[in-house]
């Protein structure tokens, strides 16, 4: 891969960003009515109060400085103060990732490799019947919403059955802490997971799928079998890498974007992640922190493009030594 | 007891499952014995790579083959799957047509030969592997330093010969080139034809040439065998099929190249109108007769079968008929 290569990407990306942040701070000041009216409605404020809650908010001044002020601040991290809890929106963010992070990188990881794994099976033997039943169950999968697929298994599982907890991170009433709270973390965990697996493995196993039958067509796969391989090795070696490369830059993508993806299934679970995080500031409406969340969401879904970029790059050689 | 024949086709039907039946090859026979060079000449569409796939069983799921493939005696159409595993390469080796797509693109092209190899012989140490590839690549004239190259990274020439290379790999006995020159400019043509059969000649190989350009044909092999519409039409000595051709087809292919590798006579023979027909609609009769310019009324209703048309040829025509006392 060529120096140029990497920094022409990383340069496109930068200006995304760039783009994403002017963007970000227009859109915010168009919708915002008066958020100190809003926040402090039924109250009785002095105009002296009035103006102090502005200044403290960055709201006072001409558009123009205000957006100064805003990259000033953005340039120290500083992304202001929620209205709903007055702690930093960074604080927030921050706490708010690390559930999101496991959530997501953990079902992404079982969606992808399941995913895959189906599409490899059903496009190897097409036609066959159990390329019909795992193509079914794949479609009916993807067509379902996930939020859809998450009050389903809530309700069966949890209100029903009662075999897992209704929602959040941990059982609140007790303070284990080590081990033990993380067996909870983990069981709390496992509807919310299933949920984004199985509402996400659809595409992937679709997608490998139709990218492993026009491999399959390839006249470099007669040569391999001409050779003498074995239909495995024939599979291992040249189908599936080969097949493996779109899929490889749509599983980068979408995990920028399975982040901020994962609003509707953390709300029904009550996962105290990013998702749940915009649900409650949409709510409020709590303005600094949507600005904040959607600035990382943005930012991650142009993190993980770059990344799908480079990763192909590195993975075809025909990118990578030219 | 003599040794059978290298290669012994008997009676060959090929037909492709798509749109209800594509009868591509339709009762071909002929035979090659060993150090042979064989020439299969026609038109594109007229069978010839689907002829060379059913040799090694490399034809998609679902086609129907019927006939035999002896390979020194031995059936590779009704073979076990590990002895046609190994058999592949090591008795037959092939040069498919389009160099350009034949090569696994994200895969080193030494890489691709030592697949090969290691295939068919186990516990080869590395060192000595690397020498083998760098050795097979020296052969048909590339550096073996470019073993670590990719496919993208070669000429068109370049990837044929390390298609030649990789049918070198494990010293077969018969090499079918199918057509090894098409995609390559005249130049390169030139070389690569050369090469082939320098190499026919120092390692006694049969080569089957599959190409339309019957004039390449008659200066490279032996015999010749030309092909209409799925059958061979005309087959015998090569200097005299090409000389004095006895099927008005050979006859307007041997017409059609006067100057070798330009590509304007290349794709259109002379004074042969229209396109070889779709197997799915075949004219009755003689296939060719629609196109023929000899044609008889007698043409469109009768088919001819391959006859003797003089010493060691044939042909499937009604005029051969007429020279032969009944
Ligand atoms: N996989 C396939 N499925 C259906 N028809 C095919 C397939 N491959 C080739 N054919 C048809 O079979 C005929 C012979 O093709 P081919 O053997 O490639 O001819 P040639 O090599 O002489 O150009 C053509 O009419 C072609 O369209
Ligand atoms: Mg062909």
């Amino acid at each position: 891969m060529s120096p140029r290569y990497v920094s022409g990407k990383v340069l496109g990306s930068l200006g995304t960003l760039a783009f994403v942040i002017v963007f970000n701070f227009f859109l915010f000041r168009v919708v915002e009515g008066n958020p100190v009216a809003t926040l402090f409605r039924g109250r009785n404020l002095t105009d002296a109060q009035r103006a102090a809650m502005r200044h403290q908010f960055g709201l006072d001044g001409s558009k123009l400085d205000q957006f100064w002020h805003y990259l000033v601040q953005l340039a120290h991290l500083n992304l202001g103060r929620s209205y709903e809890t007055n702690a930093t929106v960074l604080s927030e963010i921050g706490a708010a990732a690390w559930p999101t992070i496991w959530l997501v990188g953990i079902s992404t990881l079982l969606s992808t490799v399941i995913g895959v794994a189906i599409g490899i099976v059903a496009a190897w033997r097409r036609g066959s019947v159990r390329d019909h039943a795992l193509t079914s169950f794949t479609m009916t999968t993807y067509a379902m919403p996930d939020f859809w697929l998450g009050m389903l298994l809530l309700i069966v599982f949890s209100v029903l059955l009662g075999w897992f907890p209704i929602g959040g991170i941990s059982d609140p009433t007790s303070n284990t802490t080590g081990i033990a709270l993380l067996a909870d973390q983990a069981y709390h965990m496992v509807l919310p997971c299933l949920t984004l697996t199985v509402a996400y493995l659809g595409e992937y196993a679709i997608v490998m799928r139709s990218s492993l039958l026009d491999t399959m067509r390839e006249d470099y796969l007669t040569l391999a079998r001409a050779k003498g391989l074995r239909d495995v090795l024939v599979r291992r070696r040249h189908a599936v890498p080969n097949a493996l490369l779109p899929v490889v830059t749509l599983i980068a993508i979408n995990f920028g974007f399975v982040l901020s993806g994962a609003i509707a299934v953390e709300s029904i679970f009550s996962w105290p992640g990013l998702g749940h995080a915009t649900y409650a500031a949409i709510r409020a409406p709590d303005l600094p922190m949507l600005q904040g969340l959607f600035l990382v969401f943005s930012a991650s879904v142009i993190f993980f493009n770059l990344l799908a970029d480079l990763a192909y790059a590195y993975l075809d050689p025909r990118v990578r030594t030219s | 007891m003599s040794t059978p024949l290298l290669l012994d086709v008997r009676d060959l039907h090929v037909t492709y499952p798509s749109g209800g039946g594509v009868p591509a090859v339709r009762g071909v026979s002929f035979q090659l014995e060993r150090g042979e060079t064989l020439g299969v000449a026609g038109e594109s569409g007229c069978g010839k790579s689907t002829l060379a796939g059913a040799l090694l069983r490399l034809l998609p799921p679902g086609t129907e083959v019927s006939g035999e493939v002896l390979l020194d005696g031995e059936n590779v159409l009704t073979m076990r799957e590990d002895r046609l595993r190994a058999v592949r390469w090591t008795e037959l080796a092939v040069v498919f047509q389009g160099a350009l797509h034949t090569l696994n693109p994200v895969k080193r092209v030494g890489w691709q030969i030592e697949e090969a190899i290691t295939t068919h012989e186990r516990g080869i140490p590395r060192s000595e592997l690397r020498g083998r590839v760098a050795e097979l690549l020296e052969t048909v004239g590339i550096p073996g330093r470019r073993a670590v190259d990719y496919p993208h990274q070669l000429s068109g020439g370049q990837r044929q010969r390390v298609l030649i290379a990789l049918a070198l790999a494990c010293s077969p006995h018969l090499l079918i080139a199918d057509e090894p020159t098409t995609a390559l400019d005249v130049m390169v043509q030139a070389q690569v034809l050369r090469l082939l059969e320098d190499l026919q000649r120092d390692l006694g190989l049969a080569v089957v040439f599959i190409t339309h350009d019957l004039s390449t044909l008659a200066a490279v092999c032996r015999r010749l065998l030309v092909m209409y519409a799925g059958r061979v039409v005309e087959d015998g000595p090569s200097d005299e099929v090409f000389g004095s051709p006895k099927h008005p087809y050979t006859a307007a292919l041997a017409a059609a190249f006067p100057i070798i590798g330009d590509a304007r006579f290349r794709m259109a023979p002379s004074g042969l109108p229209g396109d070889p027909p779709d197997p799915r609609h075949l004219p009755s009769g003689c296939t060719f007769h629609p196109r023929c310019s000899v044609a008889r009324p007698e043409c469109a209703s009768r088919a001819v079968e391959l006859w003797p048309a003089g010493e060691g040829r044939r042909a499937a025509c009604v005029q051969v008929l007429d020279e032969v006392p009944t």
